[in-house]
């Protein structure tokens, strides 16, 4: 991509809980426009580094900047205009469990915006459709859909506002294949026309090869490797060997190497 | 990145002919709120009059799906007028997203409206059928919890000692200083009512008696039960429900573990167990508050105290109190695990159940201890 400054810059993360440190000294930059995969064995602090850089974890040292300012010095008003500008969707979806799908997504635009009550059921209709959702499943509450409904309304939340950064958090897990190509689709058709910009922690091997523009894994704390599929193929880290040359990987990777041939 | 919004969403309009040029400026996305709206519901009567339409997208900075789709909406519109309306000057980008986020009339149909007397038969059945399975509900799970229990009986193996324990500790010995301390507040404001509207009639001493009799027979257990409804029931209904929640009781259920005898029978022996004994220490400090109280008020001598106390009441006056504790208990458990059964999805519904399960346990408490006035008194004990 450009040499544009960096959405997302992390340097020098450290996160802990008691003694035991998960990130040591951890350093990523996000540039603008494109969708990092960022992977990682279980356990080993993705899920704690999004956290970081939404403000959920603090931190007992590093510099976190989104959009080019430190989240740390920031006014309580412009983190609230930073929190509209980007959208997040938990793993476990993280609906509001007492409104349905139409007031979920209408929650964000309610909170912010001043916008006529059709006009928010109309927006809420769209967001529904883009994430392939039925329009029935708009009064339906989140304890009556599937798990993968459950994904694609937390998506349909999560972009209410149409964000400039996305957070997604495993975002494929328990969607079925035809499903999870779908949603692989949607974010490269929104990451094009939105200029969206998507940190996406996923194990889907299938969306790392599809979507991802630059892949980041997470190991000991640190990020072991960043950069493009092909410099993650090549790499001869012992994880990352295991990683994208395993037994699940030669499946997706075989097809892709036949092509150039 | 620029801020969104510096640029508010506008258009201009020139006209040739029978053809009109609408060209869009600024950034259409949905931070721009009411200005969004204003304006892409100017756009759909912009060209009105005109037969064909041109919307050009070339001073457009920003777009996103909520503009695209508005103005999609507003070109329909125009269509729908007779005006043959088309996009131009679109970027492949921008072009993409018009037709990804492309208008569609609206597809949320709007519920019927109900007229007001069929709402309300409705609500009532709904309601009589609710009632009517509650009751339901409450005899099967006093059968299963009946089965269980002679299950126990019968194969003392499956008794769960640790959890018994543990909730016997959580439901009796944790709730000794709050128990103790209403009953010894109630005590002394029973006493000194007693005596304050007694000396009017010059029978002050006769204050004790009534401390005595009330305390034993009705207000330790009662108190005492609705303390225990609103701190443990409650408890063990949002402790089931949110289990119920997480698939907990699912998973136990697979295992082939009933969740009745894992669950709900525990918590029922623990609250059988500790309601009486809560119940002795209740009227033990609603005595000493009676005590207390007399002496200052009365300068009645704990010795007297005790003396008048013991003329004034038999063992039947105690065990009619007592005799009262272990049904209460088993009313409250009831209720609670049934409710905490209920819960469903959302955690406006436990917060519900939790609500159902204190309020109707306190009722059905004073409701059962008002049958039992009534017992007693027609057994004359």
């Amino acid at each position: 991509m450009t040499e544009a400054e960096p959405i997302i810059s992390v340097r020098g993360l450290e996160v802990g809980f008691g003694a035991r440190k998960i990130l040591k000294g951890l350093d990523l930059d996000v540039a603008p426009g494109e969708v990092l995969g960022f992977v990682g064995g279980s356990g080993q602090g993705k899920s704690v580094l999004t956290r970081a850089i939404l403000g959920l974890n603090a931190k007992q040292a590093g510099v976190i900047e989104v959009f080019g300012e430190d989240i740390d010095k920031m006014a309580p008003a412009s983190h609230r205009a930073l929190e509209r500008r980007w959208g997040v969707m938990f793993q476990g979806g993280a609906l509001f469990s007492s409104l349905t799908v139409k007031q979920n997504i209408q929650a964000p635009m309610r909170e912010y915006l001043k916008l006529s009550q059709k006009l928010m059921d109309e927006l809420a209709g769209l967001k529904l459709k883009l994430v392939g959702l039925p329009p029935d499943a708009a009064d339906k509450f989140p304890s009556q859909l599937s798990g993968g409904m459950v994904k694609r309304a937390a998506l349909a939340r999560a972009l209410a506002l149409d964000p400039e950064l996305l957070f997604l958090d495993e975002p494929t897990s328990g969607l079925d294949p035809i499903g999870a190509a779908d949603f692989d689709d949607l974010i490269a058709t929104l990451r094009k026309t939105l200029g969206l910009t998507v940190f996406m922690v996923t194990h889907d091997l299938d969306s790392l090869y599809s979507i991802c523009d630059t892949i980041a894994a997470l190991a000991d704390g640190k990020v072991i490797a960043h950069g493009p599929l092909e410099a993650m193929l090549a790499s001869d880290h012992p994880w990352l060997r295991a990683y994208f040359h395993g037994k699940r990987a030669r499946a997706i990777r075989s097809p892709n190497e036949m092509a150039p041939a | 990145m620029s801020k969104p919004a510096e640029n508010l969403p506008d258009f201009s309009v020139e006209r040739v002919g029978s053809s009109a040029r609408v060209v869009l400026r600024g950034a259409w996305t949905i931070a721009a709120s009411r200005a969004l709206e204003r304006a892409a519901q100017n756009l759909s009567l912009a060209a009105t009059g005109a037969e064909n339409a041109e919307i050009d997208f070339a001073g457009v900075t920003r777009l996103d799906t909520a503009g695209a789709w508005l103005i999609d909406k507003a070109r329909q519109h125009m269509a729908a007028a007779g005006i043959a309306a088309q996009f131009a000057g679109a970027s492949p980008e921008k072009a993409i997203l018009l037709k990804e986020a492309a208008y569609a009339p609206a597809a949320l149909d709007k519920a019927p409206r109900e007229n007001a007397l069929m709402a309300l038969l409705v609500g009532l059945g709904a309601w009589s059928v609710g009632m009517a399975d509650q009751i339901v509900r409450g005899v099967a799970f006093l059968g299963e919890l009946a089965f269980g229990a002679l299950k126990v009986m019968v194969w003392p193996k499956a008794m769960r000692p640790t959890s018994m324990v543990f909730h016997l500790d959580s439901f009796a010995l944790r709730a000794v200083p709050i128990i103790a301390t209403i009953n010894f507040l109630v005590g002394c404001i029973v006493a000194q009512q007693g005596i304050f509207q007694l000396a009017r009639f010059g029978a002050s001493t006769y204050a004790i008696d009534m401390v005595g009799v009330l305390v034993l027979r009705e207000l330790g257990v009662l108190l005492t039960a609705i303390m225990v409804a609103g701190r443990s029931g409650s408890a063990i209904t949002a402790e089931l429900g949110s289990m119920k929640m997480r698939e907990e009781v699912d998973a136990l259920r697979v295992m082939g573990i009933s969740p009745m005898e894992a669950l709900v029978l525990p918590r029922m022996v623990a609250l059988v167990v500790a309601l009486p004994l809560l119940t002795v220490i209740g009227d033990m400090a609603a005595l000493f508050g009676g005590m207390v109280t007399s002496y200052l008020y009365n300068g009645v001598s704990p010795q007297v105290f005790a003396e008048r106390l013991q003329q004034a009441i038999g063992m039947n006056t105690y065990l009619v109190g007592l005799i009262k504790a272990p049904f209460m208990a088993l009313v409250i458990g009831m209720i609670a695990a049934i409710e905490g059964f209920r819960v469903e999805g959302s955690a406006e519904s436990l917060g519900r159940r939790v609500t159902a399960s204190v309020v109707n346990s306190i009722f059905m408490v004073i409701f059962l201890d008002g049958l039992f006035a009534i017992f007693f008194a027609s057994i004359s004990y």
